[in-house]
């Protein structure tokens, strides 16, 4: 990828699976990405392509019956998969946090938002005193721009709404001064307004504190506006890899082209909105070969073969296709 | 929260009355005569006749039933009609027996029981898990009486280990410790295998909560995982079971009493019931009853204090 400084994160041969009673399913297949520091990577796909998975086995979440089966994730060189588990928790919530895509339900209803952005600093310090704490939690709800955050901190989240959560949890996550946050459809549950204050938000914050930000999401939007580079996933793979601009502008994967053809824009005379035919295929009843031939347009023969790997098919742009680049059969 | 707990209080009312008025029924269907009992069995017609007069058993129902309540609002429940104590001297004497093994039995039962799910849902579906649960099924399954007297018949009789009849002093000397220990035993025992069940459906539905991932993700220790974000949120459905149940457990304090000659009320209303002493069975009945009342209050205000939606809604 583009700059030739060690990136922050690098996945490598990410494999998770799942214990099913017809055997195990790879909901992510044998991934490669890296994160830039102080960049955004986006991560799009359609829902049950792998990429909350994904980013569920780089924090070593995956729950039961999912297990990470394979590959390396190196954050600053280190292998997040080699540590102990209490290595591990050290490095959740300090060096690595997430928010996620149901503020509603992410917060406890029990505890008040003071006590849980506090016990999150504990984890990381637990000789600082409550006192200590208690400002730091304010200091960090006012980041985020919480309007009288010393009444917030008493309070309990139920009495909060939607937005506010998320801006919560976004101070939670940011608490210890992470150097990735791993954002999953962050903005998903929010209404439009909503979702650009959060974004806003998300890219200031990244800016004073220069952390890198795993953008996930199915919105096309959203990676347009936040994305320094951007990964297309489908069935547990990444097809498509390369700076945002260049994605857009120049698809080369069939998949991307189908993605960016049925959203609509407003710089194009279209007739009609283009539909990807088909759908996704579950991961027990994965196609042999390119795992989108079924759906695509430009298939032949050999493409039932073997899976096509990532190629560079132009400087800083990757994909996994044997007929990329497709844009020109397209026209 | 007072708006919430004065709610509650004003909804224990009707209950209450319901309570008399069917209390008040079921001596009436009953096929005794409370003034023949009264009288003897060689009594004559007349003596029979004056005392039902005097007790006012030869007035209607509905007058009777008036009369009663004004006499229970004065506090006056009446006179036992074997012994001509009054009523609430015999129940003053045996509530706080009651009320010690009530409490005796919780104390070990509910934290064993929470402590049980707990393990059993973290592990679930190890041999651990299916251990418990199995237990917890045959605790369900086990009747009160059956279980007290397996433990009269060895830990009381063949090893001589505790005693096992009647109370022998208050709870803070040794002898009194030692003889509550087997009718706790009897009455908690009954409590256990359903708050396990319930504690582990309610952790294993919490620690699969969004919120329960947030706390792993912040990098928070398994312990402080489970107590403070899986058990705290499940202790909400645990408390309302633990409520319900509690009114199983005045049923079997009533045969866990007779059965280790406790002196409580339990005993008091067999007696009652038994010797056909309507004004003590009825005082019985309503201490019992309000028991019950007052720990489904205790459970609702609970409930405001475990859930700040509850508390602020």
């Amino acid at each position: 990828m583009t700059g030739t400084a060690e990136p922050l994160l690098r996945i490598e041969g990410l494999r998770t699976v799942f214990r099913t009673h017809g055997g195990e399913i790879a909901a992510v297949d044998g991934v490669d990405l890296s994160v830039p520091r102080g960049r955004t990577l986006g991560i799009v796909g359609e829902s049950g392509c792998g990429k909350s998975v994904l980013s569920l086995s780089v924090m070593r979440l995956v729950a039961h019956p999912g297990r990470v089966a394979a590959g390396r994730v190196l954050l600053e060189g280190r292998d997040l998969l080699q540590l102990s588990a209490a290595e591990m928790r050290d490095v959740r919530g300090s060096q690595v946090a997430m928010i996620f895509q149901e503020p509603m339900t992410s917060l406890n209803p029990v505890h008040t938002v003071g006590f849980q952005i506090t016990e999150a600093m504990r984890a990381h310090d637990p000789r600082a005193s409550r006192a200590e704490l208690r400002d730091r939690a304010i200091e960090a709800l006012k980041r985020v721009r919480i309007p009288a955050p010393e009444r917030r901190f008493e309070e309990y989240p139920h009495l909060l709404s939607g937005g506010m959560r998320q801006r919560v949890m976004i101070a939670m996550a940011l608490a210890c001064r992470p150097k990735l946050l791993i954002a999953d459809e962050p903005t998903t549950a929010l209404d439009v307004t909503v979702q650009a204050q959060i974004l806003d938000l998300l890219r200031d914050l990244q800016q004073e504190t220069g952390m890198s930000i795993i953008l996930i999401t199915h919105d096309l939007g959203v990676v347009a506006e936040m994305a320094d580079e951007v990964a297309v996933m489908y069935a547990g793979r990444v097809v498509e890899r390369a700076a945002a601009g260049a994605v857009f502008d120049d698809p080369m994967h069939p998949y991307t082209l189908g993605l960016l053809g049925s959203v609509p824009r407003l710089d194009e005379e279209r007739e009609t909105l283009l539909a990807i035919e088909g759908s996704v295929p579950p991961p027990f009843a994965l196609p042999r070969g390119c795992r989108f031939h079924p759906r695509c347009p430009f298939a032949v023969e050999d493409c039932k073969a073997e899976p096509p790997p990532l190629r560079a098919i132009a400087p800083g742009h990757e994909a996994a296709c044997l007929r990329a680049p497709v844009e020109r059969l397209a026209a | 929260m007072l708006r919430h707990a004065l709610h509650r209080v004003a909804l224990a009312v009707p209950v209450m009355f319901g309570v008399l008025l069917i209390g008040f029924m079921l001596m009436q269907i009953v096929p005794t005569d409370p003034a023949t009992v009264r009288a003897g069995p060689t009594a004559t017609q007349e003596v029979v006749a004056a005392i039902r007069a005097e007790l006012g058993l030869d007035k209607p129902i509905w007058v009777q039933f008036g009369l009663y309540l004004g006499r229970l609002a004065q506090g006056d429940l009446g006179v036992s009609i074997i012994n001509n104590m009054p009523v609430t001297q015999e129940l003053a004497t045996t509530i706080g027996p009651t009320v010690e093994l009530m409490f005796a039995s919780l104390l070990w039962s509910i934290p064993l029981g929470i402590f049980l799910g707990t393990v059993a849902a973290y592990w679930r579906g190890s041999l651990l898990d299916r251990a418990i649960m199995a237990v917890s099924v045959a605790g369900v399954s086990v009747p009160v009486f059956f279980l007290g007297l397996v433990l009269i018949w060895f830990v009381g009789f063949q090893w001589q280990l505790l005693p096992f009849t009647g109370r022998e002093g208050p709870l803070w000397t040794w002898e009194g410790i030692r003889a509550i220990i087997l009718p706790a035993l009897t009455l908690g025992g009954v409590l256990v295998g359903p708050v396990a069940r319930m504690t582990r459906t309610a952790v294993v539905d919490t620690l699969s909560a969004d919120h329960v991932r947030t706390a792993r993700a912040k990098g928070l220790n398994e312990r402080l995982v489970v107590l403070r974000h899986a058990l705290r949120n499940a202790l909400i459905p645990v408390v309302t079971l633990i409520g319900l149940q509690i009114g199983f457990l005045l049923g079997g304090a009533v045969v866990t009493e007779t059965i280790f000659s406790w002196p409580g009320v339990g005993r008091l209303a067999v007696g009652a019931i038994l010797s056909a002493d309507f004004p003590l069975a009825q005082g019985t009945i309503i201490v019992l009853s309000a028991g019950f009342i007052l720990v489904n209050l205790i459970v609702d205000l609970l409930y405001a204090v475990l859930d700040p939606r509850v508390r602020q809604g």
